[in-house]
């Protein structure tokens, strides 16, 4: 719950709510962007975040989320992180 | 003492930089006069670091005069059992959805745990953000969603957006339970506490990237203690250990930043805004093992008593009522503030484990208990 996980934002979904759809190890999950959003939202598209449950938190680079996601993968963090994203999918069903 | 042999090496992913550090960290540890006997306590106190140093087995790998001491950075673990108790009635209330993070379904409670109660028949789901939350009341108008709002910092940005979300929507039945808690103020009373033997600070990650590192100032001004905040790989523990280390040596104490590629100095603006928006300081706020700690919770200002579970239920301090004691027998609260190892408490592996805890460190991997279970009993096997 505490470690951000790395995400890259491939589409802005919803401007008014701030929404966008990243991908974070091969799974599209839609994040809020309000905390990394600077005037122009489609100029996020592209670019890496760190996403803490659901918003994106902070802008990184590319190497940095390599690094990140190899890390969480260590700890057991990033699958826990996907499961926590699949069981919201069941959740919302 | 010799630079130790890399035993882990093949796990690091820059096995060649994690032992220059480590060599490194040997000298400077070695000059300050720190061994084995009277050794240099560090208290990482983030939760994900204490999981990072026993997945790398660093407290092993590192000169034995440098102490671990696994601090209450973890949310799950210092969250009392009345407020679990809360939780379950909250989501026992006919018409209610409670929502929470998975790693908060196993903590035990007086009457039952949430996943006890969710087999009980609760309507309990486990979500990933409280936007799922959100997105559940507006499929459902007709129930009340309530969140468990859970976590420092680091978490405290989501259900504030969220609530503020709510409330453009004009959602009536979305409501958060708020045990959100706050890093500098536990910090501040470990310092005071007369027993602690602390010399040094590993700073959050996470939580530094939402509130900058200035909040730590007073560690290092008021209490001479360095800090130094750190990202989470091994390398960056290790460097961190090292400056704080040379801060000792150099008899400084200061706030450092070894995350600066994620941790701005001032922190995030957009949630530190959002953040007080929304909350406010609780006057105090209980935590499992160090007990009333002041102004170290976060509450739902007035401006959105219609989203307040505890308002919305009656329920927790709006009540008054507090003061329900912890599970007997269990030493979590003298495990948190370093006083014992996870295997100095009776009930380790014995009346607690992760498949079925007693107490809170045993449940979350970010628990210093769970970490000693799940990496530490291995590495004594190996040996």
């Amino acid at each position: 719950m505490c470690l951000g996980i790395p995400g890259k934002i491939i589409a802005i979904t919803d401007a008014a709510r701030l929404m966008a759809m990243a991908e974070v190890s091969g799974v599209r999950r839609e994040v809020n962007v309000a905390c990394v959003a600077g005037n122009d939202l489609e100029a996020l598209v592209g670019a890496w975040t760190l996403i803490h449950v659901g918003f994106a938190m902070s802008l990184i680079d590319e190497d940095e989320a390599a690094r990140t996601l190899e890390a969480l993968r260590d700890l057991g963090e990033a699958q826990e992180a996907l499961e926590q994203m699949a069981a919201a999918d069941e959740a919302l069903a | 003492m010799s630079a130790p042999s890399l035993k882990f090496a093949s796990e690091f992913r820059d096995p060649a930089a994690a032992k220059v550090l480590l060599a490194a960290i040997a000298r400077k540890a070695d000059a300050i006069g720190a061994t084995r006997a009277k050794p240099v306590h560090i208290m990482e106190i983030c939760g994900g670091h204490t999981h990072s140093i026993f997945r790398y087995g660093l407290d092993k790998l590192i000169h034995d005069g440098v102490e671990f001491i696994h601090g209450p950075g973890c949310p799950v673990c210092v969250l009392p059992m009345a407020r679990v108790d809360e939780c379950v009635e909250i989501a026992e209330k006919p018409g209610v959805i409670f929502t929470t993070f998975g790693d908060a379904m196993r903590v035990p409670g007086h009457r039952k745990s949430l996943i006890q109660a969710k087999s009980a028949g609760a309507d309990i789901r486990m979500v990933y953000s409280p936007l799922d939350a959100l997105e559940l009341a507006r499929r459902n108008p007709g129930r009340e969603v309530v969140f468990f709002g859970l976590g420092f910092e680091t978490t405290t940005p989501s259900t504030a957006l969220s609530i503020q979300q709510a409330a453009r929507e004009g959602l009536t039945n979305f409501s958060v339970f708020c045990n959100h808690i706050t890093v500098p103020e536990p910090i501040k009373a470990l310092l005071d506490d007369p027993d602690m033997t602390l010399d040094g600070f590993i700073g959050p990650g996470h939580v530094s990237m939402v509130i900058g590192i200035h909040p730590y100032d007073f560690i290092a001004a008021d209490y001479g203690k360095p800090i130094v905040v750190a990202g989470f790989e091994p390398t960056d523990l290790l460097q961190s250990v090292l400056m704080v280390l040379t801060q000792i040596a150099e008899g400084r104490a200061a706030v450092e930043n070894q995350y600066g590629r994620v941790v701005p100095e001032h922190g995030n603006p957009v949630s530190l805004a959002a953040i007080a928006d929304v909350y406010e300081r609780r006057p105090s706020f209980e935590w499992r093992g160090l007990g009333e700690i002041d102004a170290s919770g976060l509450r739902i200002r007035l401006r959105y008593a219609a989203f307040d579970a505890e308002e919305k239920f009656g329920i927790g301090y709006a009540t008054g009522r507090r003061n329900v004691p912890e599970m007997e027998g269990c030493a979590c609260g003298s495990v948190m503030i370093g006083k014992l190892k996870p295997t100095q408490c009776p009930q380790f592996g014995k009346g607690c484990s992760p498949e079925m805890p007693l107490g809170a460190l045993m449940v979350s991997s970010e628990g210093a208990c769970a970490a000693y279970w799940q990496y530490a009993g291995a590495r004594e096997a190996a040996e």
